[in-house]
């Protein structure tokens, strides 16, 4: 490493030694110093490149002949096997003949490692966009999307019947799942963090170990506790109730997690102010852990929209729009999947894919939505909302200035506190500076 | 709600000195009387605490409850008879019992290399954006409807995977877990022999639980101490001599309750293995060959014909299952937890 900066003292001392006496600090000139090139400390050598790609092509040339001679396997997934591991084998010996046993370890685990990300992320590229090519048969008829199934027989074209009950009922079951989640989670949460005690402690326990209930058992629970024993029908309700009790102790987990991480200081310095603890949590806690708090909730709902288990016992299955959560069967897209593909027909199977590829997008569009909302963490803000508190502190400086020269009777301590816009200001400027 | 609330704390009155004699003064007054809004703020915290933990206590009560009727009836056979027949008395959870554990051992097998490689990748290989997107996708993935890896196993995977199956069968079906035989004992080879296995089960419930682990043990890596890393590099060794000298020793706790809490959502999924076994209610040791069972199968398939007694005892099968994801879970929490807390080093 070369030291381009040079220590401006020690500059200064020689050269007022060596010339006249002007006690000036001079920079050296860059001019003469020479710039080597920049060392790549990362990144892959040439020969390392050319040992994977030699590797493959020999993996690939070894699965080709052992399965057009000698084995009798067949089927891609074998082959791709097959030519894994000569791959593997290969690379190894083509590092070996430059480095020793410890290197060779180090690049076949570089190259494992490398390989169990790209399986798991082909995986799961390959899911989904397999849903989404077979459900392009059945997306292209606008009837998909603004009818129900109530005329279509299984034996109908593409071009009768849709879907639009299955999306009006997952709409209304998780709006009223989240009407019950969104406030319970986040006040549990909020009791968890901010009152304490031994009984918070107990919550705390007993969320975290509803956690581990299988979603089957949610619906089961749900099935015999309000089906059985009271509605005596399957419902919307019925199964926005067994979505809640899966909803709920993921969202206060999240939630829980997001107010934890709420800087210390931050609330200790609205108490330092005089404010009250609830004042501390309207004005400071709740903001600063918003988007961590959307998250949590958007997560959630991603979560609730594609669970099957619990609705399959509980919503029932349907054909026909139904708006009324509280009699009679209101059936949800996973469900609407489920049933679709339980029937030997094509033309169900394609609905049923294209039932499956909109469940997705939805999933996929909340999901980019949590990402949006939640990429920043707490404190730290988009540029509109950066240049917003600037302006609003540029106007707080500015009216402290002016009371000031009024003279010191006016300058009291409530002119001083007295916040002008909301107290996120308090939280980002702490946190910017 | 007014910002005025922000200062309307109680007015604390300022001690009466008596002169003569300072010793005198009453003690100041510490404690202070909350305001409403606060006393407000804690009744309906509180008050949000105990429905939650009504309802949530409502779930295992009433479960334990209505189990109870049929545990009753059944005793100790519950857990080794294979049949369910309820209306003849007749029912247990070993053969469903057995089939889930296999569904998720098989699961285990195929999740926890995968995780293990891919949260290493992310914590240790990848740089930058690359780590961010990759941190991302793996949050995408535990958010795709299972339904949806139902449908990938159903009508892609299993044409798929049978070759293989056949494969592993005929070159090593002299291992009793591998053979596919038939009632004589004869070997099978075609391939509807190998369709709606706990193989095949296995291997989508496995990429299903993949997710969860990645992320606790990514979490568990990263947080292996930096001195520790430099040292194993200054003296000499590769970045793999680094992981296995320092992160994976550190990391343990991570992968152990990363694997469980995988193992406690394999143990629960119900719809991607009901749409792709067949139930069968004998105890499968051949677990390449069709016909499996699982407790979350056996409820979504029972619940609809179900009478009052037959109720109970699907509870009962749920309770069980309930029970095995409860202490799996607690324990996967208290080991990551404990892991954690004591990894630090400076």
């Amino acid at each position: 490493m070369t030291i381009t900066h040079a220590p401006n003292i020690t500059h200064a001392a020689t050269s007022t030694c060596t010339t006249n006496d002007t006690h000036t600090t001079t920079i050296p000139a860059y001019d003469g110093t020479p710039i080597g090139p920049r060392r790549r400390v990362r990144g892959a050598r040439l020969d390392d490149r050319f040992n994977v790609l030699g590797a493959a092509a020999a993996g690939i040339a070894v699965a080709v002949l052992l399965f057009g001679w000698i084995t009798p396997l067949s089927g891609g997934v074998g082959w791709a096997l097959v030519a894994y591991l000569a791959f593997l084998g290969f690379y190894a010996l083509l590092v070996s003949f430059t480095s020793d046993a410890q290197e060779v370890k180090d690049r076949v685990m570089a190259v494992l490692l490398s390989s169990a990300g790209v399986v798991l992320f082909g995986a799961l590229v390959f899911v989904v966009a397999f849903t989404l090519i077979r459900g392009q048969e059945a997306l292209p008829h606008l009837n998909f999307f603004i009818q129900s199934m109530e005329l279509a027989g299984p034996l109908d074209g593409l071009d009768l019947g849709g879907i639009v009950h299955a999306i009006l009922g997952t709409l209304m079951q998780i709006s009223m799942a989240l009407a019950v989640t969104i406030p319970l989670g986040i006040t549990t949460a909020l009791f968890l963090n901010e009152v304490g005690g031994r009984f918070a402690r107990f919550v705390r326990t007993i969320s975290d170990a509803m956690t581990a209930l299988p979603s089957i058992v949610a619906g089961l629970f749900v099935y015999s506790a309000i089906i059985v024993l009271i509605t005596h029908q399957r419902s919307g309700f019925a199964a926005a109730m067994a979505i809640t009790v899966m909803m709920l102790p993921i969202v206060i987990r999240a939630s829980d997690i997001v107010i934890r991480l709420v800087a210390g200081n931050l609330r200790e310095a609205a108490y330092a102010l005089g404010s009250t603890r609830w004042a501390t949590i309207w004005y400071v806690v709740l903001p600063t852990a918003r988007p961590g708090l959307a998250t949590a909730v958007i997560l959630g709902t991603a979560r609730g929209i594609g669970e099957t288990s619990p609705v399959l016992l509980t919503s029932g299955v349907t054909a026909v729009t139904n708006l009324n959560p509280f009699a009679g069967p209101m059936i949800s897209l996973p469900l609407q999947v489920f049933d679709f593909v339980k029937s030997p027909e094509p033309t169900m199977i394609a609905r049923g894919f294209g039932t499956a590829a909109i469940l997705i997008l939805l999933v996929l569009t909340l999901f980019a939505l949590a990402r949006l909302i939640g990429g920043t963490g707490p404190g730290q803000l988009s540029r509109r909302r950066r240049l917003r508190v600037d302006a609003a502190s540029e106007r707080d400086l500015q009216r402290m200035s002016v009371r000031g020269d009024l003279g010191p009777g006016i300058t009291g301590t409530n002119s001083m506190l007295r916040p002008t816009s909301s107290p996120t200001d308090l939280t980002t400027k702490e946190t910017s500076s | 709600m007014s910002f005025s609330t922000l200062f309307d704390a109680p007015a604390i009155e300022p001690p009466t000195v008596d002169p003569a004699n300072p010793d005198s003064s009453p003690r100041r007054l510490l404690t202070a009387r909350p305001s409403v809004s606060d006393s407000v703020f804690r009744s309906v915290a509180f008050f949000a605490g105990c429905i939650t933990v009504a309802i949530m206590l409502a779930v295992g009560v009433f479960l334990a409850l209505r189990a109870s009727e049929a545990l009753g009836v059944a005793g100790f056979s519950f857990l080794v008879e294979q049949d369910w027949s309820p209306e003849s008395q007749k029912f247990g959870i070993a053969s469903v019992l057995f089939g889930t554990i296999t569904i998720a051992v098989i699961a285990m097998c195929v999740a926890v290399p995968l995780a293990l490689g891919t949260a290493l990748l992310i914590s240790e290989v990848a740089q930058g954006r690359m780590r961010s997107t990759l941190v991302t996708l793996v949050d995408l993935m535990a958010a795709v409807p299972s339904v949806v890896f139902g449908l990938w196993g159903v009508f892609f995977l299993q044409a798929n995977v049978i070759p293989v199956a056949t494969w592993i069968s005929s070159y090593f079906g002299w291992i009793p877990l591998f053979r596919v035989a038939d009632a004589s004992g004869q070997a099978l080879t075609e391939a509807s022999a190998f369709t709606s296995s706990a193989f095949i089960a296995g291997i989508v419930v496995g990429l299903m639980v993949v997710p969860t682990q990645t992320s606790v043990m990514r979490e568990a890596f990263s947080q292996a101490p930096i001195g520790e890393r430099e040292a194993a590099f200054a003296l000499g060794s590769t970045r793999w001599g680094m992981i296995r000298a320092v992160v994976l020793p550190f990391g343990r706790g991570g992968i152990i309750g990363g694997t469980m809490l995988g193992l406690g959502r394999a143990l629960g999924e119900t719809i991607a293995v009901y749409m792709i076994i067949s139930p069968i209610f004998t105890i499968n040791w051949e677990v390449l060959k069709t016909g499996t069972n699982s407790v979350s199968a056996l409820i979504a398939l029972r619940y609809g014909e179900s009478s009052s007694f037959g109720l109970s005892a699907l509870m009962a099968a749920g309770l069980v299952l309930f029970l095995i994801t409860l202490v799996i879970n607690f324990t996967a929490s208290s080991i990551v937890a404990r892991s954690r807390s004591g990894a630090e080093s400076d």
